[in-house]
């Protein structure tokens, strides 16, 4: 009963066929694999998620542990990255840091994701009234700038790290909808589409075998894009004071009391920054990698 | 162009409406009674009572939004809890200072983004693409709230080349409310010149490729000609249409840069609003931002159908 919406297996012998090599699968691995800054993107993610799971292993100090007798301390071997305005070591508040940040980025993607792509397959499938609501309601909320409304909807419910997440998911799913629905409304009209509803095959299934894999790839490249825009929108939050909560760390309000004492310790600025850049550099590289290869247009 | 440009306002109609509930809404959604609030510790019913009728609360939620989106539609947003001014007032005041830094931040993204976005499409896949690139990918992933307190450190801290902070009325003294926002703008301006020239670059790479441009080489018109008055004036089209579209990153950059070197404008506004609970002031910034977006794109297709000459003739 089972049909497979695109008529490729992988099974692990093929892969040296030189003509079985030719199957998308692998096609699109050698092309991510071939393009140099995608890798880099990828190195860099890949960092920092190792980084967000060692850290309770690395022999770092605990990153909310006081130290009175090293306030603002410059770098050096005990505190390679300086200590902040209350003895805290800066380099482990960055580590620890890195899980709020990739926290806050891969959940509230999530959250757009699960809200947004059933939404925008009901308007692009459906059609109708139902795309009329969902697609009016969605302009409705394209028009508030992002970080306008995740600022808006994290000061009424509250500042946490838990609520920063929800109100950039929610802020973000109007693009989830719109993209889906616009590759919906593009592969319903393919043959095979049309093929499924001549066989008499239940609704359900089309949507699940035929179009969810197949809007698929733009819609894991924007949610990789989408990933780096939340971290920054968490940062900005945080920074603002409506995300993460003293004392727990978060590079956003790290760089909130950094700016406090620029002129005596500016190396409390400088960490969170470039932690912020590198994790969201590796992710615009990787999704911009991603959209080449899986681009069908460039083969 | 009549015609076009009313039939693009009736469609912004419904959605503006939804905005305004939506708007409205959050105010339902919040936690807490702000009548509470009001009266006090006493908490008298009569007096809860009476700010209840006072605030006709005590119609149904649907007559609440009626009796809010006439005040909307007379310019009445409410009052602010924190300074008893009304909303229209406080936003009317702070508005222009935001104009100010987003002209400028326009500008400055206007002049870096499009030259490099031409210049790396011209060369393409030469070094000169490749920095350029680089550099905009890199504006794109700065967080530009550091970008911000890192400019501060070295040029107004280390260098003491221009002020850190602060705020001088255009009205005021021209010169020292320009170097004043130089900072800010440059800060606000370079996320944007990043989008601008990837833009930019894509546009002339399609227009590069057609063959108007193919015919203006073989004619033998020197390529500066070719670039700039055939290429370039047809990849204009949507980098206008762009340039509109990014009021919403103008907006909501401005709330952090605004932040960083306390600037009293409309970012500062809503941050303020957000710590002190003043949810009608939050209300007010978002359906304003968002009306203002939704001109700006009625503003963009307007701008289309002017620079497309195929459009008018329809």
């Amino acid at each position: 009963m089972a049909q497979p919406a695109t008529p490729q297996t992988i099974d692990p012998q093929s892969a040296a066929d030189p003509v079985l090599s030719a199957r998308p699968e692998n096609r699109v691995w050698k092309k991510f694999r071939s393009h140099k800054s995608a890798m880099l993107g990828g190195f860099l993610v890949g960092f920092f998620i190792l980084m967000a799971l060692m850290a309770p292993i690395l022999p770092i100090p605990d990153p909310v542990a006081t130290d009175w007798g090293a306030v603002r301390k410059a770098p050096s071997a005990a505190h390679p990255f300086g200590t902040d305005e209350i003895g805290r070591d800066v380099l482990s508040r960055l580590v620890w840091g890195a899980r709020a940040s990739l926290m806050a980025g891969v959940v509230s993607v999530g959250i757009a994701l699960l809200a947004g792509v059933p939404l925008g397959i009901l308007a692009g499938y459906f059609g109708g009234w139902t795309d009329s609501v969902i697609s009016r309601c969605t302009e409705a909320l394209l028009a508030a700038p992002f970080l306008i409304l995740a600022i808006a909807l994290a000061a009424f419910l509250g500042p946490s790290l838990g609520n920063a997440m929800i109100a950039i998911g929610l802020s973000a799913t109007p693009i989830f909808i719109r993209l889906t629905r616009g590759q919906v409304i593009s592969v319903k009209a393919e043959d095979y589409v049309e093929g499924a509803h001549a066989t008499g095959l239940p609704t359900h299934r089309i949507l699940t075998r035929y179009i969810f894999p197949n809007i698929l790839p733009p819609v894991l490249v924007q949610a990789t894009l989408t990933i780096a825009t939340a971290i920054i929108a968490e940062a900005s939050l945080s920074f603002l004071g409506l995300g993460q909560q003293p004392p727990a760390p978060s590079w956003g309000s790290m760089l909130n009391t950094a700016k406090n004492f620029l002129s005596q310790a500016p190396w409390m600025a400088l960490w969170p920054g470039i932690a912020i850049f590198l994790v969201v550099l590796g992710f615009n590289l990787l999704g911009d990698g991603l959209r080449d290869a899986l681009d069908p247009r460039e083969h | 162009m009549l015609s076009f440009l009313l039939r693009r306002i009736v469609i912004a109609i419904p959605t503006v409406i939804l905005i305004s509930i939506f708007v409205f809404g959050l105010q339902k959604l919040l936690p807490g009674d702000p009548i509470l609030a009001m009266a006090g510790e006493e908490r008298d019913p009569e007096v809860i009572e009476f700010l209840r009728e006072k605030y006709r609360l005590n119609d149904p939620i649907p007559v609440q939004y009626l009796n809010w989106i006439k005040g909307v539609l007379t310019g009445d947003l409410g009052i602010s809890l924190r300074t008893n001014q009304p909303v229209t007032e406080l936003i009317g005041e702070k508005l222009p200072v935001t104009i100010q830094l987003a002209v400028m931040a326009l500008i400055f993204a206007l002049v870096i983004g499009i030259p490099a976005g031409i210049l790396s499409a011209v060369k393409k896949g030469t070094v000169t693409d490749y920095i350029a690139n680089v550099v905009a990918l890199s504006g794109l992933s700065i967080p530009n709230f550091w970008l911000g307190i890192m400019l501060i450190l070295l040029v107004a801290v280390k260098w003491r080349l221009l002020p850190a902070s602060g705020y001088v009325p255009l009205s005021e003294d021209f010169s020292r409310s320009i170097t004043t926002m130089i900072m800010p703008a440059f800060v606000l301006g370079t996320a944007l010149a990043a989008t601008l020239m990837r833009h930019t670059r894509s546009a002339m790479l399609g227009v590069l490729k057609s063959d108007y441009v193919r015919t203006a080489r073989a004619k033998g018109l020197a390529e500066r000609r070719v670039i700039l008055k055939h290429a370039f004036r047809n990849a204009l089209t949507p980098i206008v249409t762009l340039t509109a579209l990014l009021f919403g990153e103008l907006v909501a950059g401005a709330v952090l840069t605004e932040q960083i070197f306390t600037i009293p404008g409309f970012g500062k506004l809503v941050v303020d609003a957000v710590f002190n609970r003043d949810y009608a002031v939050v209300q007010g910034i978002v359906l304003v931002t968002a009306v203002g977006f939704i001109v700006m794109n009625i503003l963009a297709d307007a701008a289309y159908f002017v620079l497309n000459p195929r459009l008018r003739k329809q």
